[in-house]
């Protein structure tokens, strides 16, 4: 291994540096400061004597005269099941003060692409206990699904809530199945107060036996954001797809990992995409988005659950907006309802998760699951277009049948929707607090609901009412 | 991807490495030549020559390439496979079958520098000839035939760069698609194999103006935008809006006889449901399971951004080639954006000088060179054949101004907009249908006069001029409520609301409804047309508008679209509405 003294340019996070040997593309380089300290960086562009380095930590304290050292390799990840329990910082060096990692294997951080004809289709349900997830915009094993929050709204207690409660319900019946669950926590630029709050419930739940941190905080450098989540996903797909764990990965907060990404695109002078973030955001992000799902034949299952907080409460700000185009769905937490102390404060009308269809239903969750959900949407969303008007022209202007409908909103928030952060809602109670808000409405009204199933559910309900009278 | 003759091989050294760009020096290439990129042979090809530096996109990953390493000239062009074989297969975006991939890897994940070709080539088909020795064929000729799947009879065929001439001899039976089957007086071997370059269009004697529609069983298409065999789409929306199941929804129901489907740039997941989904469900023109007449391209967003911007053309070449069978090809691109977002990323790494939105100059030639290749065509051997393209089109933030959106609409010529407000309340498909629009209608209406009944025509326009009288009126009742509206018009939401629940909207998941032949979309609008007539009777008969809003029968027509036997459910609703209606006055 072959030492250099050739820097010749220092702009923002990238060093460029003159090199006498062929160096590969993403290979690893150690940098040595005059005060002795070790950086490590990427190389980012190599051409015939000279390459671009991006460097994790930042490109303070280099000077010209630092050396230069290629470590003929790219980033690895040392994985091993006891990762299971650490916290390591943002590069993936442990700082909990527990014991060296003997790694099982070291693993690529850029992982490759999952061979799209070796997926296996994901329609496991996942049980959340929260009924704005698991009745309208049921979660699956293998599936990402986001987070779309804003600065000052409670994303964190929600993923916390999701990471506690997770479980998938008749796996808990029968005890048969060998997989066990783990959580990944990829953290990016969050304050220490955040992270605080993420390790604290960690603690109190005693989750943290079956969980990975790594923690890159708002004051270490934001270049090494970029790795971060990397080095989460590939001890992921580790656990998940040769040690059969179903793992569910917290990413916290990709708005920060783009930023970084700017800032280098920046600094390299590249040509910027929509509002100065690089043209390949979306191939960038899809990396990692796609680092979720199933495989034919392993037993294990990587989910994502990344955060953002969309800038100015936009999503159709890149970051959000090219998340929506890779992800599968997205839950969205809406400060209104947060305004209103509803808790959970998330907004079902423009929520989504994809792999509902396939992952409910007879044999899945419940016959009636997808009809009641469809149905609780468009009375909803009826409910809330009427309160706009109800603004207006008041209430007595309007029909009993749109009256009927704004009661159906507000009660949908309060009762379905307002279940608070401790509360774990088994799957039957989230679909029967439905059909109780549905049969608010008469009978004609639930026209995406099949008949069968009204004759079972609402005039069930109506009975038990004419008795309670 | 072929796997191009490496005789001649011409070896160059690796100047530079940026992402999926490498340069090299000394190389004695042509443009598009294939080329093989460092000690691992990563396949890429020639996209820029100047002096002696030729740029190359590679077609992998290239962590870990470095200067100084070889790159070794094909001296051919990036070409496919083309023969038996096809149909049924999944590909990457270079024609590298996925299955083979994974057995030659032996593992899940997508390792580098392994080629298969795009068919078997020891696999052997039964040949059955139609020509025999002393008959005439010329390039494009079908010289026999095999049975690729139970579907489809593939058609053995001169290739189109041949000069053609007298058959001197024909071997019928059990051939590897590399046998010569038959052999012309002036040496040309023909066998079950030929390559074709995928950047460059098959000829075609000349496209001609089409008339018949490409049948998608989904009600707002064929109802009031339809597309026509040989016609061109695009489904623009945000993200969530419905691409995807509109794209699939086709590829299950549209009566083609071939699919091709590319996913560019999109979700594996999504490619896995089709695979998995596929064989499991019949096609509907032949009740063969579905996966006989698909060809599937999977090029999704985290494999290599070079091989997103050729799936494109490795997925026009196939729908070419069957089309030169004279089949009718339908081919659907999710999404045409993710290809332009390919060659955006291309293009900045060479320094090309940026067009609108960093997109370079030549977006929108490329575009339209793509969607050309689209069309109702006479073949070279004189049948008849078609290919359908659909473009999803995915613009940032929803917005409909940005260039790829705006230059695929000037070139397609149905559009299919889809509306983030009509996804939000679960109004699916969410297509809006103020916005979207179908310029082959009125060339297509003969089709369903003569096909499926006589005032098709005009029964879609009395629906159509509901809608848009919804349109104007909804615009009043958001200010002041629908109870200040005047008796008639509060009818006529009444009606239009039916239109949009019982008519346009279709649900892709229930198993009856997702599929709609046009007989039933007719059948679902004179149900609604009945109410509107006897209602408005009604109401002229004095029959104040509260009543004739709540009947007991009309919530019914919402329940057509998942009834199997519909025609006595339609009869019977009809009777019934008139009934109730008659019987207020
Ligand atoms: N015709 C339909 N019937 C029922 N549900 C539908 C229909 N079309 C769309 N949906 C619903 O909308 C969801 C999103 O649709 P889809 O995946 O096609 O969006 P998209 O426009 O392709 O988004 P992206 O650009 O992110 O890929 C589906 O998962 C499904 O729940
Ligand atoms: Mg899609």
């Amino acid at each position: 291994m072959k030492e250099y003294e050739t820097i010749n340019e220092i702009s923002g996070p990238l060093v460029y540096a003159e090199v006498d040997e062929p160096i590969g593309y993403d290979e690893i380089v150690e940098i040595e400061t005059e005060d002795g300290r070790t950086l490590r960086g990427q190389v980012l562009e190599s051409s015939d004597g000279l390459v671009a380095i991006q460097v994790f930590e930042g490109t303070s304290g280099i000077d010209l005269d630092a050396s230069v050292r290629f470590l003929g390799e790219t980033l690895k990840m040392p994985v091993t099941e006891d990762l299971l329990g650490r916290v390591m910082d943002g590069t993936g060096q442990p700082i909990d003060g527990g014991p060296e990692i003997v790694p099982e294997s070291r693993e690529d951080i850029i992982g490759a692409a999952i061979n799209p004809y070796s997926r296996e289709y994901p329609e496991e349900f996942i049980q959340t206990g929260v009924s704005a997830i698991d009745g309208m915009n049921t979660l699956v094993r293998g599936q990402k699904l986001p987070i779309f929050s804003a600065s000052g709204l409670p994303h964190n207690e929600l993923a916390l809530q999701i990471a506690r409660q997770a479980s998938v319900p008749e796996e808990e019946e029968d005890g048969e199945d060998g997989s066990e669950f783990a959580v990944i926590f990829g953290a990016m630029g969050i304050t220490q107060e955040e992270a605080n709050e993420f390790m604290d419930d960690f603690e109190r739940t005693g989750a943290l036996e079956r969980s990975v941190v790594f923690a890159n905080l708002a004051d270490d450098p934001a270049v090494e954001r970029t790795v971060t989540p990397r080095l989460a996903l590939t001890t992921a797909e580790y656990l998940a797809f040769e040690k059969d764990y179903h793992v569910l990965v917290i990413l916290t907060d990709m708005t920060n990992y783009c930023e970084a990404l700017r800032e280098i695109g920046a600094a390299r002078e590249e040509v910027p995409g929509r509002r100065g973030y690089p043209g390949y955001m979306y191939t960038d992000l899809a990396t990692l988005y796609e680092r979720a799902g199933r495989i034919e034949g392993r037993e294990g299952s990587v989910t994502q659950l990344p955060i953002l907080t969309m800038p100015g409460d936009d999503d159709t700000h890149p970051i959000p907006d090219l998340t929506g185009y890779i992800t599968e769905g997205q839950i969205y937490v809406d400060r209104d309802l947060n305004s209103q102390g509803v808790q959970p404060p998330v907004n079902v009308l423009p929520s989504l998760s994809r792999l509902m269809d396939d992952g409910i239903g007879e044999g899945l969750t419940r016959g009636d699951h997808g009809d009641v959900a469809d149905q609780m949407y468009a009375a909803y969303a009826e409910g809330e277009d009427l309160r706009d008007l109800v603004n207006i022209v008041g209430r007595e202007a309007l029909s009993d049948r749109d009256n009927k409908y704004l009661d159906f909103a507000d009660d949908f928030e309060t009762e379905f929707i307002d279940q608070g952060f401790d509360t774990n809602r088994e799957l039957d109670d989230t679909l029967d607090i439905g059909w109780d808000l549905l049969s608010q409405l008469p009978k004609e009204e639930l026209n995406r609901i099949d008949e069968e199933l009204i004759k079972e559910y609402y005039d069930a309900s109506e009975e038990v009412e004419a008795t309670a009278d | 991807m072929s796997q191009a003759t490496q005789q001649d091989a011409e070896t160059g050294v690796i100047e530079s490495v940026s992402g999926p760009v490498v340069t090299a020096q000394d190389l004695d290439a042509r443009m598009n030549d294939v080329v093989y990129v460092g000690d691992e042979g990563l396949m890429g090809e020639v996209i820029e020559i100047e002096g002696n530096v030729t740029t190359i996109q590679v077609y992998e990953e290239t962590s870990g390439v470095g200067p100084g390493e070889p790159v070794e000239n094909t001296g051919e062009p990036l070409s496919v496979d083309l023969g038996p074989g096809i149909l049924d297969a999944i590909y990457d975006g270079t024609q590298r079958p996925l299955d083979v991939l994974e057995d030659k890897m032996n593992s899940a994940f997508l390792d580098r520098g392994v080629d298969a070709p795009g068919i078997d080539l020891d696999k052997e088909w039964e040949f059955q000839p139609e020509v025999e020795a002393g008959d005439e064929v010329s390039a494009g000729d079908v010289v026999g035939i095999v049975e690729e799947t139970v579907t489809i009879d593939h058609k053995v065929m001169v290739p189109p760069d041949y000069e053609g001439g007298e058959v001197v001899s024909v071997e019928s039976g059990d051939h590897t698609v590399t046998e010569t089957v038959v052999e012309l007086d002036n040496g040309e071997e023909i066998s079950m194999h030929q390559e074709w370059p995928v950047r460059t269009p098959r000829p075609a004697v000349e496209k001609q103006t089409p008339t018949k529609p490409l049948i998608s069983g989904q009600r707002v298409l064929d109802g009031l935008f339809p597309i026509a065999k040989g016609g061109t789409a695009a489904i623009p929306g945000p993200f969530g809006s419905g691409k995807t199941v509109t794209q699939h929804q086709l590829a299950k129901w549209a009566d083609a006889d071939i699919v091709v489907y590319v996913g560019c740039g999109e979700r594996g997941n999504e490619m896995t449901e089709v695979i998995e989904d596929f064989p499991e469900l019949d096609d509907p023109k032949t009740g063969n399971p579905l996966m006989a007449r698909t060809c599937l391209i999977a090029n999704t967003s985290n494999m290599p951004v070079a091989a997103r911007e050729s799936c494109i053309y490795t997925g026009i070449t196939i729908a070419e080639f069957f089309r030169d069978m004279g089949y009718d090809v339908a081919l659907m691109a999710d999404s045409t954006s993710r290809w332009a977002e390919a060659m955006r990323e291309i293009s900045s790494r060479l320094e090309e000088m940026p067009g609108e939105e960093g997109y370079p100059a030549y977006l929108s030639a490329r575009l339209s060179q793509f969607y050309e290749r689209a069309g109702y065509f006479e073949n070279v051997n004189g049948t008849e054949g078609s290919v359908s393209v659909i473009g999803a089109v995915s613009p940032p933030g929803g917005d409909f101004s940005e260039p790829v959106t705006q230059n695929t609409l000037r070139i397609v010529k149905t559009f299919w907009a889809l509306d983030a407000d009509l996804a939000e309340r679960r109004h699916f498909p969410s297509i809006n249908w103020n916005e979207s629009y179908s310029l082959y209608r009125e060339q297509l209406d003969p089709w369903f006069e003569e096909n499926v009944t006589e005032d098709w025509a005009e029964i879609r326009q009395w629906a159509i001029d509901v809608l848009d009288e919804e349109d104007e009126l909804q615009e009043i009742v958001q200010l002041v409520g629908k109870d200040a509206l005047p008796e008639d018009q509060q009818l006529t939401l009444e009606i239009a609301r039916y239109l949009r629940e019982g008519y346009l909207q279709q649900d892709a998941f229930h198993p009856t409804d997702t599929f709609c032949p046009p007989e039933k979309t007719y059948a679902i609008l004179t149900a609604i047309k009945t109410y509107n007539d006897e209602a408005f009777d009604a109401l002229d008969a004095g029959v104040p508008v509260e009543d004739l809003v709540s009947l007991d029968s009309t919530p019914q027509i919402n329940r057509i679209g998942v009834q199997e036997d519909y025609e006595e459910y339609v009869e019977e609703l009809k009777d019934d509405i008139t009934e109730e209606l008659r019987g207020m006055y």
